[in-house]
């Protein structure tokens, strides 16, 4: 099993670097699952994942990109719920990227 | 292109003990995120997947029994329950999860996606589908 270290603390990840234990993320972990990512967070960022996670703690699945971009636009505005916006964000994928971010498994049905 | 098809995802079983309600959720996950026109049917024990108040904590397994609610956003609006088997268990439409969706074409009102069916409705639902899948 690969293994990812944040602040002395050696957390568990898949082959892809998805985080195993979704209990263990603190922001500290999501900093550190955004530099594997190359992704400089900011507000807008923190924004998305702090949205990814309630999704998943009231659902218990990671939201497809249509069914993500539909509600954040819905929560945050129109003017975040579009795929250019999130892809901005998030380069390689809104849906992959920030749930890996997020500590949250890969979604179903993301190829 | 290829227009969407309509699959009607048949799920017979009780949620836990077994893998096929988790999977059958899975692929209509899958199926749904590529926008085909998807429609659920609780039949037998498998009525007892969108029972409400489910606590998985005793059998140390995963309660996925909350996904369910966020198939509205996943335009999953139709899922179909024999009145039969819930009347056979002793159950009904009062024990199973709110499920709703929002109609987009209706300033997103909230609308409810649980629709009973009898036998002959059944048979008729099937008969108008281009997949069925049981679970």
């Amino acid at each position: 099993m690969a293994t990812m270290t944040v602040n002395g603390r050696e957390l568990e990840v898949d082959e892809e670097g998805y985080l195993i234990d979704l209990s263990q993320w603190d922001k500290e972990v999501g900093e550190e699952l955004a530099k594997s990512e190359n992704v400089e967070m900011t507000e807008s960022h923190w924004e998305v994942i702090d949205f990814l996670r309630e999704y998943y703690d009231e659902y218990q699945i990671a939201p497809a990109v249509r069914v993500l971009t539909k509600a954040i636009g819905k929560k945050l505005g129109k003017e975040k719920g579009n795929s250019k916006y999130l892809y901005e964000l998030f380069p390689y994928g809104p849906a992959k990227q920030a749930c890996k971010i997020a500590g949250l498994p890969k979604p179903t049905g993301c190829i | 292109m290829s227009e969407s098809k309509k699959f009607l995802y048949v799920n017979r079983k009780a949620p836990y003990g077994t893998v096929y309600a988790l999977e059958s959720l899975e692929v209509v996950l899958i199926g749904a995120a590529f926008e085909q026109d998807v429609q659920l049917l609780f039949v037998d024990d498998g009525v007892f997947q969108i029972v409400k108040g489910q606590d998985t904590k005793g059998i140390e397994m995963k309660n996925f029994s909350p996904t369910y609610s966020a198939l509205g956003d996943y335009e999953v609006t139709k899922m179909y329950v024999s009145k039969e088997s819930l009347e056979e268990r002793g159950l009904t439409v009062d024990d199973l999860m709110p499920l709703t969706y929002e109609d987009e074409d209706d300033d997103w009102a909230e609308k409810d996606s649980i629709i009973l069916v009898n036998k002959d409705e059944i048979a008729a639902l099937m008969e108008e589908q281009d997949v069925v899948l049981s679970f």
